[in-house]
C-alpha cells in the first residue's frame, strides 16, 4: 500500500497527517481511494492538485502507474508565468 | 500512452541551430498584428470605469446620463453580469475581479463600461456615471493586514479555526522535514534576517487589447492579445452564460505576457458590451489601466533563519514567507514557501507560506510566480552566512547543494538536476576572476523553477506539395513557432522552411493549457514529435500501399520512405502529391497530457557600481548560467535567459508600486515606474547547460521563467559587496541604498 506524503494545505484534509497510506495503482485509483478514506480530500483534488511519483510532478496524468515501493508526494497544483 | 515520452539520446541534424524565426520580419516591419491591429465593421469603443478609491461600498451607480449621451450604444455594470458562477468560488473571484460587485476593492478596481461610436465620446460617457461610494478603511501593507483590527477586505476569507471570523489571512501552508529546532541546536553559526520586496508589474509593452463580437443568434468572437486562447474561451463563455463552442477565441500575436496575460481582465466586459449594443467592441486598456486594472505581482515580507557548522554544512533552515494577493486569494503564499529552499540539501528545513489579502490588484503569475521574492531572502542569507563562516559563496552553495537523489524541501525526491553544474560553470567562468574597480562589488545566487507541461495537442497538415502546416495551440510567447518547425522538420526529416507552424484558434484544435509555466516549447513540443511520428506511420503505409509491400518492409528516412532491401524511395512531396490516389489528405495528430516536466535550475553573477553619493547602482557585468534540458533553438533559449535577467535587474534596482496614504497607487505609468532600457543593461552573457530532462523525448525542460529568480539576490549581493551594506529591501533604489549606507556610518 503506497505511503502518501502531503504538504502544504492538503495536510488539513487528512486531519494534519503528514502522511497517509492508500491503496492504488495508478493516480487515478489512489486518488479515488484518498477521496473515499478521507472526504475533505475531494474538494482539494477537484481545485488541483499535483502528484510527485519518484520525483516526477505529475499534474494531469491520472494514468500514471505507481510502481511498488515508489515515494508518493501530494502537492498544490501550482501556476506559473 | 500511444508513443513514449523518454528521453532516447537521440542525434540531432536540426534542433540546436539558429534559424530564422518565421514570425520575425513580420515583426520587424510591423506587419505583426497585436491585441489592437484588427477591425470589425461598425465595431465601438469601449472604455471602463475605474474605483478612485481603494475601499469602498458601491451604494449605487446612476448610469442614466451616460446612456442618453449621443453615440453611447451600451454601458454595462455588475447587473449585466449575472453571477452564473454555481459556487465555483474561483471563478466568482474572475467575476467579482472583472467588474466590482457589492465593494470596490482596490484603486482601479472597474466599476462600469461602456461602449460608444468613438474614443471621445466613450471617455465623456465615463464622466457621466455616477457611482455613489462609501469610502471604507483600506490596507495595502502585507504586514499591517495581518495585524488585529486592520480592516478585512473579503468577508468570505474566514479564519479556519472555529468559530470561523473573517480575516486577510488567506491561507497558511508549511513544507519541509526534520526536526528545525534540533537542528539549529547543532548550528555553529545561525543568521537571522527580514525581508521586505515590493509589488512589481510584468511590464509588458502591449497592453491588454481585444476586439469582442457577439450575435444576435449568440455567437460570439474574441480577437484578444493573451498566453491562453482557451482558458480566456472557458472563463469568458462561463461567466456570460455561453457554450464554449459559441465562442471563438483567436489569439493575436502577444508583445509580452509574463504571466500577466493568463486571466481575463477586460474580456468579458468587452463580450458583455458587445451582447448589449449588438455590435463588435474594441477595448484597449491605457498603460495607466494595465497598471492598475490588471495583475501585478505580490509584496512580500520574509523572514529567514539559516544555520550551519563551521565547516560550511547547513544544518538548518526556516523561512516565513508573507505574500499579498491582491484583494483576492490565490497560492502565491503556498507556492513562496514551496520554492524557498528548493536549491539545497537541507535535514532539516521549513518554509511557511502566508497568502494575504488586501486592498490592491489580484495579483497574477508573473515569471516563477513567488520564487524571485523567497529567492532574494534565501539567497541574501545563504550569501551572509557564507561570509559569517569565511567560505567562498560559491564553495559554500556546492557544499549545500541539492543532487541528484536529494530530497527536496516541497517533498519529492530530484531526478538529475542543473543546480551543481550550473555552480560549477560559474565557478569557471572568466567572470568571476575578473578584476573590479573602486564602488563596484560582485554577487551571485541561484534559483529554482518547477516549469510544468499539461494538455496539449498538436496538428501536422502535409500539403500536396510536401510542405507542412503545424498548428499548436499554445500560444508563441517568445520564438515558439521556430522551435516547434525545428522539432516537426527533425522528426520528419525535411528542411526547416518546409515547416510552417501556426497558432490555432480555438474552433480549430481540441483545448491546449495556457504557455504559462514555461511549458511552450516543451509540451507542444512533445506534442509535435508525436504528430510527426504519426504522420510517418501513414507515409509509410501509403509507400506500402504504392510498392504493394507490407508496411512492416517501409522504414522513413532523411525525409523519404525507403523499401527495405531496395533501392526504392519516395520523398515526402512524392507521396503527398499521390495522396489523393492512396487515401487522401495525409496529416498527423496527437493529444497528450505532457507531464514531466524537468525543474530547472539556474546560478547568476552580477557586477555592478555603486555611486556613494546619490546611491545609483549601474549593473556593469551580468552572467547568466541555465539548465536547459536541450536547447532546441538556442537563439530563444539565450533571449529567455537575457530577458528574465533585466526583468529581475529592474526589479532588484528599480520598480515598484508606490501607494499613497489614500490607497492609491502613486505611479502608474512608465515614467514613474522605471523598468530597465537597453541604457540601463549591459549585455547580459549567457551559458545554456544541457542536462536532459529522462521525461521528454529530446530531454527538453522549459526555459522562460527560472532566470528571473536568482536577479534579485544576485544585485543585492553585488550593492553589499560594493558598499558593505546588506540591503534587505528591494527595489535598491537609490534613496534606499543611500539610507542604508547613511545609517551605517559611525555616529
Amino acid at each position: 500500500m503506497p505511503k502518501v506524503e502531503l504538504f502544504g494545505g492538503l495536510r488539513d484534509a487528512v486531519d494534519g497527517a503528514k502522511s497517509v497510506s492508500v491503496e492504488g495503482k495508478t493516480i487515478r485509483e489512489l486518488l479515488q481511494n484518498l477521496a473515499r478514506e478521507y472526504p475533505p480530500m475531494q474538494e482539494r483534488i477537484d481545485q488541483g492538485i499535483a502528484v510527485a511519483v519518484d520525483g516526477v510532478i505529475y499534474r494531469d496524468d491520472r494514468d500514471q502507474p505507481i510502481p511498488k515501493g515508489a515515494e508518493v508526494v501530494l502537492l498544490t497544483r501550482i501556476a506559473g508565468g | 500512452m500511444k508513443h513514449d515520452s523518454k528521453f532516447t539520446n537521440q542525434k540531432f541534424k536540426l534542433v540546436g541551430t539558429r534559424v530564422m524565426r518565421p514570425d520575425g520580419v513580420d515583426k520587424v516591419t510591423g506587419r505583426a498584428r497585436y491585441g489592437a491591429d484588427t477591425f470589425a465593421p461598425g465595431q465601438l469603443v469601449g472604455a471602463i470605469l475605474r474605483s478612485p478609491h481603494a475601499h469602498a461600498k458601491i451604494r449605487s451607480i446612476d448610469t442614466s446620463r451616460a446612456e442618453k449621451l449621443k453615440g453611447v450604444k451600451a454601458v454595462i455594470t455588475s447587473a449585466d453580469l449575472p453571477d452564473l458562477t454555481d459556487g465555483d468560488s474561483d471563478l466568482y473571484d474572475i467575476l467579482e475581479n472583472c467588474m466590482a460587485r457589492e465593494k470596490a476593492l482596490y484603486d482601479g478596481h472597474a466599476v462600469a463600461a461602456v461602449a460608444a461610436s468613438d474614443a471621445e465620446t466613450a471617455r465623456k460617457a465615463l464622466k457621466l456615471i455616477k457611482v455613489n461610494y462609501k469610502i471604507l478603511p483600506h490596507v495595502t501593507d502585507v504586514d499591517e493586514a495581518l495585524k488585529p483590527g486592520a480592516p478585512i477586505i473579503q468577508p468570505r476569507v474566514l479564519t479556519k479555526d472555529k468559530p470561523h471570523k473573517p480575516t486577510n489571512n488567506a491561507g497558511v501552508t508549511t513544507y519541509g522535514h526534520g526536526d528545525v529546532d534540533a537542528g539549529f541546536e547543532k548550528a555553529d553559526v545561525v543568521i537571522e534576517k527580514s525581508y521586505k520586496t515590493e509589488q512589481v508589474h510584468q511590464g509588458y509593452i502591449e497592453p491588454h487589447a481585444c476586439l469582442a463580437s457577439m450575435g444576435p443568434d449568440g455567437q460570439g468572437e474574441l480577437w484578444v492579445t493573451t498566453q491562453g486562447q482557451f482558458a480566456y474561451r472557458n472563463w469568458c463563455a462561463a461567466l456570460l452564460g455561453m457554450e464554449m463552442s459559441q465562442l471563438k477565441v483567436t489569439s493575436s500575436e502577444i508583445g509580452g505576457g509574463f504571466g500577466g496575460k493568463t486571466h481575463v481582465w477586460t474580456e468579458p466586459l468587452a463580450l458583455a458590451l458587445s451582447r448589449k449594443a449588438n455590435r463588435p467592441v474594441k477595448l484597449v486598456m491605457s498603460r495607466e489601466d494595465v497598471f492598475r486594472g490588471s495583475g501585478p505581482a505580490s509584496s512580500t515580507s520574509i523572514d529567514v533563519k539559516l544555520g550551519a557548522t563551521r565547516d560550511g554544512r547547513i544544518v538548518a533552515a526556516h523561512a516565513a514567507l508573507r505574500y499579498s494577493g491582491g484583494a483576492f486569494p490565490g497560492i502565491s503564499g503556498d507556492i513562496g514557501a514551496m520554492v524557498a529552499w528548493a536549491c539545497y540539501d537541507i535535514e532539516n528545513v521549513k518554509s511557511v507560506g502566508y497568502e494575504v489579502v488586501v486592498n490592491r490588484p489580484k495579483v497574477a503569475a508573473y515569471r516563477a510566480p513567488s520564487a524571485p521574492m523567497a529567492g532574494f531572502a534565501i539567497e541574501s542569507t545563504v550569501t551572509l552566512l557564507a561570509g559569517e563562516l569565511g567560505i567562498d559563496p560559491v564553495e559554500f552553495r556546492l557544499k549545500n547543494a541539492a543532487r541528484e537523489g536529494t530530497r527536496a524541501s516541497y517533498g519529492p525526491t530530484y531526478g538529475p538536476i542543473g543546480i551543481v553544474p550550473s555552480l560549477e560553470a560559474v565557478k569557471n567562468h572568466p567572470h568571476m576572476r575578473a578584476r573590479l574597480g573602486k564602488n563596484q562589488g560582485r554577487g551571485m545566487a541561484c534559483g529554482f523553477w518547477f516549469n510544468f507541461g499539461g494538455q496539449t495537442c498538436a496538428d501536422l497538415a502535409i500539403g500536396e506539395d510536401g510542405t507542412v502546416a503545424l498548428s499548436v495551440g499554445t500560444v508563441d510567447v517568445g520564438g515558439a513557432r521556430a522551435s516547434l518547425s525545428l522539432i516537426a522538420a527533425e522528426e520528419l526529416g525535411i528542411p526547416y522552411e518546409q515547416v510552417r507552424c501556426n497558432i490555432a484558434d480555438t474552433a480549430s484544435l481540441g483545448h491546449n493549457d495556457m504557455t504559462d509555466g514555461s511549458r511552450g516549447t516543451f509540451s507542444s513540443g512533445m506534442s509535435t514529435i508525436f504528430a510527426a511520428r504519426d504522420a510517418i506511420e501513414q507515409l509509410r503505409e501509403r509507400a506500402a500501399k504504392t510498392w504493394d509491400i507490407d508496411v512492416e518492409n517501409v522504414s522513413w528516412k532523411n525525409g523519404k520512405a525507403i523499401a527495405k532491401g531496395t533501392r526504392k524511395s519516395l520523398t515526402l512531396a512524392e507521396l503527398a502529391a499521390a495522396s489523393s490516389n492512396t487515401g487522401g489528405p495525409i496529416s498527423g495528430h496527437n493529444q497528450v497530457v505532457a507531464d514531466g516536466a524537468g525543474v530547472s535550475f539556474a546560478s547568476h553573477i552580477c557586477d555592478v557600481e555603486v555611486d556613494p553619493e546619490t546611491g545609483a547602482t549601474k549593473v556593469i557585468r551580468y552572467t547568466v548560467v541555465q539548465d536547459a534540458g536541450k536547447a532546441v533553438h538556442p537563439d530563444y533559449v539565450e533571449g529567455q535567459f537575457q530577458g528574465g535577467a533585466a526583468q529581475g535587474i529592474g526589479w532588484a534596482l528599480n520598480e515598484e508600486y508606490v501607494y499613497g496614504e489614500d490607497g492609491r497607487i502613486q505611479n502608474p505609468g512608465f515614467l514613474d515606474y522605471r523598468i530597465p532600457v537597453c541604457s540601463d543593461l549591459p549585455f547580459i552573457d549567457t551559458v545554456i547547460l544541457e542536462v536532459p530532462n529522462p521525461n521528454h523525448p529530446y530531454g527538453i525542460r522549459g526555459v522562460g521563467e527560472t532566470s528571473i529568480v536568482p536577479p534579485l539576490a544576485a544585485v543585492a549581493n553585488a550593492v553589499s559587496n560594493a558598499t558593505g551594506v546588506r540591503m534587505t529591501h528591494v527595489p535598491m533604489s537609490p534613496p534606499r541604498i543611500l539610507a542604508a549606507i547613511n545609517a551605517s556610518l559611525p555616529g
